[in-house]
């Protein structure tokens, strides 16, 4: 029988609540030493990728940049194209979307990174609708919700074509592109979204999947759907490689990093982050309101919800008041009602032992084939998962001793 | 302060006769010890080379002094990413970033963008568009902007993050920028004389030193550089012409010796800040041409610093 590795990806978000500035020894995250350092460790663990995230539009928060989590990344082929001189090994993995980019410029820059970092680039594809993020683009928010996939299917197909070498020249209402590429290249392509379209996109054209499910259950059985849905594409379940994004608490013992986990989530809901999360919902100053204190007494603002965190689903674009609704019956204080709705999920907590007991079980049953990683605390997160759990990963036989190839697709045994 | 030293290193030379070329590290890694100042990438969506701003960024971690000037154009892009991807750059460099202004406008280009080409007109206002929307873009994070308040927690002061609420001819830009302000505040800004005066270097292209001077003169950018084709050791030019006519000169051209050279530089330096060489045939001429120039690497530590320029005031300084 074959023994299944993992595949370790670091996914480095750039904005949000996970990383935690407030520590003292927190690294500027937008640094480029930060970065050159971040992508040295993992090269040091053996890490398949590291992971840029993108999102063109600085979250707001009822109209006014949102300022209580990290802010500010580079452009993702650009930042990976300088680390690809600083490294030898280690995929570089670009997020960019296939809504505010034209197909023959987005695919030139990924061959170029492929070229440049000798076979190393990723694409981790994603779409959006959000018209509050075309504001940015020359063409607003031209593209309807329920084509963004018929977009991307278009783009992709159209990226590959033009990597393979081809002339292209489609005149359609989604995708108008004549031209051949002057570089070749094959990046590896990578699918995060998790609709039934998302899945079919991955099914079609990805290497790999960025998926939300970590639960062993809910792995199990997204493993099951995305093998039906490959089948039905003539593919099989080892042409695809599924890395759930995940977090990682680690302490000496198992009572220590569960405090820590607690303590990590507590710094991640900070009181004006609680306010600001019900703000989206109700759209009104609540600043004056006490996080520790009762859900505001005042009713929401009228209307649905302020997409501007950039953020929210769109299955919880509508139904706001019967939400809220909801949460008044639960009769938590606002803070506690915010850690309640959002719990901490994608985490793995113990010693480095159980984690990698845990994940080896993970990837012997084939539930997975790795993570991606999400740090809380730079350097820290990363420097413990190197440090102390990939050792753990190696004794057991599941993660690499040393690279064997050269290319993201040599180190995810992709065709 | 001798006249400034730019090289433009994309193909195999400005000679139509020049065969091979250089990879990109080596050609920068002789340009900058031979204190040129900064290396210029032409580029077009339909070259054969990877694009001009990853390899620029690319080389940003090869280097340590010189400036990297990556071709990038206006009319085939969006002007977000455009200064998003510019703004990465500087940072990469830690203050080393530059943009040629790059005019393509070709039917073939368009093409990959599903467009046609514009009017002269149109061309010209929609790289003033750009460039004025890049630069406020690089303004729209204050350089103080990131406080890290541990007791209010609050990551950034949203009252120096601003929307730049950008409209222009053909589009518009609320902003703000992803990325916070580069380390030179804003990119050192490069184009052709003749498609704007938004630049802060102007290139200017004359087949005379006459010529030269004169447009030199009308031209109101902070730094003025002459458009320089380069041939050291006239003997090669023959056989150069044999296999492809150079044609009519449309910038200065020289062809000569080491020492006939600095004698150009030396006239020039009164005339203008500097000079972009394009070499005849970039692996035999650059080797050359650092010999000839006599130089160590430029002191930096940014383009800016390098060229004389100042960092700039941002716009919004100030502003609620």
């Amino acid at each position: 029988m074959t023994t299944h590795r993992l595949h370790l990806g670091l996914f480095f978000t750039g904005v949000g609540p996970q990383l935690l500035w407030s520590q003292p020894d927190f690294a500027e995250h937008t640094h480029i030493d930060t970065f050159v350092q971040t992508v040295r460790t993992l090269e040091r663990g053996l890490f398949d990728a590291f992971f840029l995230g993108e999102g063109l539009r600085v979250r707001e928060n009822r109209g006014r940049v949102h300022d209580l989590d990290v802010a500010g990344r580079p452009d993702a082929i650009t930042q990976l194209s300088a680390l690809a001189a600083e490294t030898e090994r280690i995929g570089l993995v670009a997020t960019q979307n296939t809504t505010y980019n034209f197909p023959f410029d987005l695919a030139r820059r990924l061959a170029s990174l492929d070229h440049v970092s000798g076979g190393r680039a990723g694409w981790n594809i994603v779409t959006t609708d959000n018209a509050w993020t075309g504001e940015n683009f020359r063409y607003g928010g031209w593209l309807p919700h329920e084509r963004r996939y018929e977009r991307a299917a278009a783009f992709v197909e159209m990226a590959r074509n033009l990597w393979g070498g081809n002339r292209v020249d489609t005149h359609g209402d989604l995708v108008d592109v004549a031209g051949s590429l002057g570089v070749a290249g094959n990046p590896v392509l990578f699918q995060a979204g998790d609709s039934p379209g998302g899945r079919d996109l991955a099914a079609r054209f990805a290497d790999a999947v960025f998926s939300a499910n970590t639960d062993y259950d809910k792995a199990q059985a997204y493993a099951a759907d995305l093998t039906t849905r490959l089948e039905a594409y003539g593919r099989t379940r080892d042409s695809l490689k599924i890395l759930p994004g995940a977090q990682v608490v680690l302490g000496d013992t198992a009572k220590e990093a569960a405090e820590k986990a607690d303590w990590i989530q507590r710094e991640q809901t900070t009181g004006p982050r609680a306010i600001a999360f019900l703000e989206q919902y109700w759209n009104k100053d609540l600043s004056g309101y006490d996080p520790d204190g009762p859900l505001p007494d005042i009713e929401p603002a009228e209307g649905e919800l302020d997409p501007s965190r950039g953020t929210i689903s769109v299955e919880h674009r509508t139904g706001k008041l019967e939400r809220i609704a909801e949460w008044r019956r639960l009769d938590l204080s606002i803070r506690e009602l915010v850690l309640h709705v959002t719990p901490r999920h994608n985490t793995f907590v113990g010693t480095p032992g159980q984690v990698a007991d845990e994940w080896a079980r993970y990837v012997r049953t084939r539930a997975v084939d790795g993570f991606n990683l999400v740090p809380q605390l730079l350097p820290g997160s990363v420097e413990d998962i190197v440090d102390k759990l990939v050792p753990e990963l190696q004794e057991r036989g599941v993660y690499r001793t040393e690279y064997e190839g050269r290319t993201l697709r040599e180190h995810m045994d992709l065709a | 302060m001798s006249i400034h030293l730019a090289l433009e290193i994309d193909g195999a030379g400005s000679h139509p006769g020049a065969r091979g070329g250089l990879p990109d590290t080596e050609a920068v890694a002789v340009a900058e010890a031979a204190g040129f100042a900064l290396i210029t990438i032409n580029d077009s969506p339909l070259s054969p080379s990877p694009e001009a701003g990853v390899r620029a960024s690319h080389l940003a971690r090869r280097t340590r002094r010189i400036g990297l000037a990556p071709t990038l154009h206006p009319a085939l892009t969006e002007p977000f990413h455009l200064a998003t991807q510019l703004a990465a750059l500087d940072h990469a460099s830690q203050g080393r970033g530059a943009w040629v202004v790059g005019a393509e406008n070709s039917a073939a280009a368009h093409a990959t963008i599903g467009g046609k080409p514009l009017s002269d007109d149109a061309l010209r206002r929609e790289i003033s568009d750009v460039i004025d929307v890049a630069r406020l873009l690089w303004d729209s994070w204050e350089d103080d902007a990131v406080i890290r308040d541990v007791a209010s927690g609050r990551f950034l002061d949203p009252d120096r993050v601003h929307h730049v609420n950008f409209t222009g001819e053909r589009f518009s830009v609320v902003g703000p920028l992803i990325t916070p302000r580069p380390p030179q505040g804003q990119l050192v800004v490069i184009a052709a004389a003749d498609i704007s005066d938004k630049s802060d270097v102007a290139l200017v292209a004359a087949p005379t030193i006459d010529e030269l001077a004169a447009r030199a003169k009308q031209t109101n950018v902070p730094r003025v550089f002459a458009e320089v084709e380069v041939l050291l050791g006239e003997d090669r030019l023959a056989e150069l012409d044999a296999r492809e006519p150079w044609g009519e000169p449309a910038r200065l051209r020289f062809a000569g010796d080491a020492e006939e050279f600095r004698a150009l530089l030396a006239t020039l330096d009164g005339i203008v800040d500097g000079v972009r060489l394009h070499p005849a045939v970039l692996e035999i001429d650059l080797p050359r041409l650092a010999v000839a120039t006599r130089r160590g690497p430029v002191g930096g530590p940014t383009l800016r610093d390098t060229l004389g320029l100042p960092r700039p005031v941002n716009v919004f300084a100030g502003e609620p």
